[in-house]
């Protein structure tokens, strides 16, 4: 798959819901690649920042858009790895911040 | 007087945050050892999650370990600090 090609796709599909890749262009896209790298290996786009184990219904809460997004994006207004922010850090109406792992330690292995 | 451990970074190929904290290490002509535990498998992947459990309960990326100080995620202050570096 090709990067531009996601980009263009999600930035339109995610956009739409109010939320945006993160501003650093440059990070988005070393993202998106390393969600293609996990896509070729594991045959689904685990997220970068978290360790898949390469079954793909065990890691389903990480498939990128994880199922942590929503809450991070609440209340840090980035999620974990960095790709996705909110509207109000979009619009600077807030402060980027470090995101901490919400991830269930148990789940990693 | 024991001689200073090299900082131990516990970090994944495809993390941007990892990338930035060996950037960060690199730029402060740190020395370090660091481990891409999504490279590892089977026994060896196991003993290197052990250790980093021991160190971050939260079994999250990157964790580096700089002499006794344990600093998860990419906070450049904080890394800086423990290495000694005015900040």
């Amino acid at each position: 798959m090709n990067v531009d090609t996601l980009y263009n796709a999600l930035k339109k599909s995610q956009e739409a819901k109010g939320i945006y890749f993160n501003k650093d262009k440059d990070l988005v896209f070393e993202l998106l690649e390393a969600l293609i790298k996990n896509k070729d290996r594991y045959g689904y786009m685990a997220c970068p920042c978290r360790l898949a184990c390469g079954d793909r219904e065990h890691d389903k809460d990480i498939i990128c858009p994880c199922v942590y997004r929503a809450p991070d994006l609440e209340e840090f207004g980035a999620c974990f790895c960095g790709l996705y922010i909110s509207t109000a850090l979009n619009n600077n109406e807030i402060e980027s911040q470090y995101v901490p792992e919400r991830r269930p330690p148990e789940k990693i292995f | 007087m024991g001689t200073a451990e090299k900082p131990k970074l516990y970090a994944l190929s495809t993390c941007s945050h990892c990338k930035s904290t060996k950037k960060l290490l690199s730029e402060c002509d740190v020395e370090y050892d660091y481990v891409e535990v999504d490279d590892l498998e089977g026994e060896e992947r196991k003993a290197i999650l052990a250790d980093i459990k021991e160190l971050n309960p939260r079994c999250s990326f990157p964790t580096i370990k700089i002499n006794d100080t344990v600093i998860v995620g990419y906070k450049e202050k904080e890394i800086k600090e423990a290495l000694g570096i005015s900040v």
